[in-house]
């Protein structure tokens, strides 16, 4: 795999899960996915608490913050997620984004992505969404961090 | 509910004798009362049913805070939290339903299972699954060392209950690992490892699991190894052998899935398991209602009814595998969970594509042609890939072409 992005410039991404989803192979083929783009990946696994993904963003600020769930409980612990992010003094605004089976009744339900966006996800990928909806957003970011070297458009 | 509830293990066991299989659901809801009606519902299956109480997430997670917070808040769980709500509830969960011919299991997935043990012993229940290994590596990021501290807690508080006249009962998820991808010669050694582990803290009842795989040849030969390694590691216990239908991706179509299913049922009847935990036709979507897993328990049933033993299996050396990864554990320690540990630090066992930290990461494996699962890596393990094993770097597509091999097998058989 040669780290020749397709798009901008290579990103350092974290993929993580939420803190009660315990599935794993999400989390290896976004892995995959994301290295096969040209990016690097730190891949924290399952069961991450909202703790340890902030100590790792501390310690190695990411370009990108993947979080792949598929327990049901993603739209939930996806909100304490962000918080925890988005509140502390000492990380900066980099995008995260969160995608998988984010309910229990396996269906994309627009008002809960808007909590989450409204939360401060920069992408909500839920029931149903398509990777290749993924890796546009993951091309746009590489694309604008090599042009503008901000994270927003 | 009277005394201490009748064994899990016996009760499977006897059923088994009089040749039926047991069929099990995995079924849990937040709310009692749709606990309860799931119970009723698997009770009164057409078929020779154990029951299933799941726990939710949370509480496997020893997030006990959050399970609460979502009873109180009316957030929907997916499970029953059974160290949360009062044990006099989920007592009236089980009255009437719980009894000599229905035994009822508590399963969750939890490397820190006391507030769970607790919790289903407080309420009159004695028998539940997992392992120090097996419910460690796959799902979380507990240490491996504190995953077996926290296991031996627990046998051995299941097994103080022996004292007061109940059997208790402990089944090794150890037969499944990641689900899939996992060759059958590592979950074997792996199920047997956890099930010796289970007798040396005191249990007198165990069931060693093995998940359904990619091709029903190799995995009626799995069946095989897996008892065999039983009768030489587990004298003078009662065990007994539980299938899981398949825990990758499941088929999308409803023909797909309960061919699927079905297939399972004949691998356990061939296979001599006793109890078989199904799967349904909403895998591919989402949690399963009561009626789809009644329908699926039935489905199943009706499968092994007419299942046919058939031959026995070819042997191609999977015994000696199994037995290698089982001996190259044992002969590290006395304490078998300090063997554990130790085996999984110098590599001796490695989980292909587990991300727990204190898994090895060097061993990876791939289906042939034919859907057998085989070794491309094998890495400090005391066994080779055959033909020295390929070099093949995964890719993204390889490996969703490997997950999903059953799914389209079963997709494309199906009637449009």
């Amino acid at each position: 795999m040669g780290l020749n992005p397709r798009a901008g410039r290579a990103l350092r991404t974290l993929v993580t899960s939420v803190a009660s989803d315990a599935h794993t192979w999400n989390l290896l083929h976004l892995q995959l996915v994301i290295e096969e783009m040209g990016h690097q990946v730190v891949n924290l696994g399952a069961c991450v608490p909202d703790a340890t993904l902030v100590a790792e963003c501390l310690a190695r600020p990411p370009d990108l913050v993947v979080v792949s769930t598929v327990n049901g409980h993603g739209a939930h612990d996806g909100l304490h997620l962000i918080r925890a992010l988005r509140d502390h003094p000492r990380l900066p605004r980099f995008p995260v984004v969160i995608g998988g089976r984010l309910g229990t009744d396996g269906i994309a339900d627009p008002a809960r992505t808007r909590r989450l966006l409204d939360a401060g996800f920069d992408g909500v990928f839920d029931a149903g969404a398509d990777l290749s909806e993924f890796r546009f957003f993951v091309d746009a970011l590489a694309s604008r961090l090599a042009t503008t070297g901000s994270w927003r458009g | 509910m009277s005394g201490p509830a009748p064994g899990f293990g016996a009760t499977v066991v006897r059923a088994h004798r009089a040749g039926g299989l047991v069929v099990q659901p995995r079924m849990g809801f937040g709310d009692p009362v749709v606990m309860r009606t799931g119970l009723a519902a698997t009770r009164a299956a057409r078929a020779i049913t154990a029951g299933t109480i799941t726990v939710d997430s949370y509480t496997r997670t020893g997030d006990l805070a959050a399970a609460r917070r979502a009873l109180h808040s009316g957030q929907s769980l997916n499970g029953y939290p059974i160290a949360t709500h009062d044990p006099a509830t989920t007592r009236l969960v089980l009255t009437g339903l719980l009894g000599e011919d229905f035994p009822v299991q508590v399963r969750h997935g939890s490397a820190c299972p006391r507030d769970i043990v607790e919790g289903m012993i407080a309420a009159g229940l004695t028998a539940t699954e997992g392992g120090p290994v097996s419910y460690c590596l796959p799902y979380g990021r507990t240490d491996l060392a504190c995953a077996v501290r926290n296991w031996a807690a627990c046998a051995e508080r299941l097994a103080e209950l022996r004292g007061a006249g109940a059997e208790p009962h402990l089944e090794t998820f150890g037969g499944c690992m990641m689900g899939q991808l996992c060759p059958p010669g590592l979950l074997i050694a792996l199920s047997v490892l956890e099930g010796m582990f289970f007798v040396r803290h005191g249990l007198r009842s165990v069931s060693l699991s093995y998940a359904q795989q990619t091709n029903a040849e190799q995995d009626r030969e799995a069946l095989s190894v897996l008892r065999r390694l039983a009768e030489e590691r587990l004298g003078g216990v009662d065990w007994h052998v539980v299938v899981y239908s398949y825990m990758g991706l499941f088929p999308r179509t409803r023909s797909g899935a309960e061919a699927l299913l079905a297939e399972a049922a004949r691998l356990a009847v061939a296979g001599g398991a006793a109890r078989l935990v199904v799967k349904t036709t909403a895998e591919a979507y989402r949690i399963p209602t009561i009626a789809e897993n009644v329908r699926a328990l039935e489905t199943a049933a009706r499968a092994a009814a007419t299942a046919d033993p058939g031959p026995p299996p070819a042997e191609t050396g999977l015994y000696e595998e199994a037995r290698l990864l089982v001996e190259g554990v044992c002969e590290l320690d006395d304490d078998l969970g300090r063997a554990l540990v130790k085996a999984f630090r110098l590599g001796r066992l490695d989980v292909p594509y587990c991300l727990h930290p204190d898994n090895a990461r060097r061993s990876a494996s791939f289906l042939d042609g034919a859907g057998r699962l085989r070794w491309a890596a094998t890495g400090r393990m005391p066994i080779r890939p055959e033909g020295g094993g390929t070099s093949r770097p995964l890719t993204a597509a390889g490996l969703l072409d490997g997950l999903s091999y059953l799914r389209r097998k079963y997709d494309e058989a199906a009637p449009a």
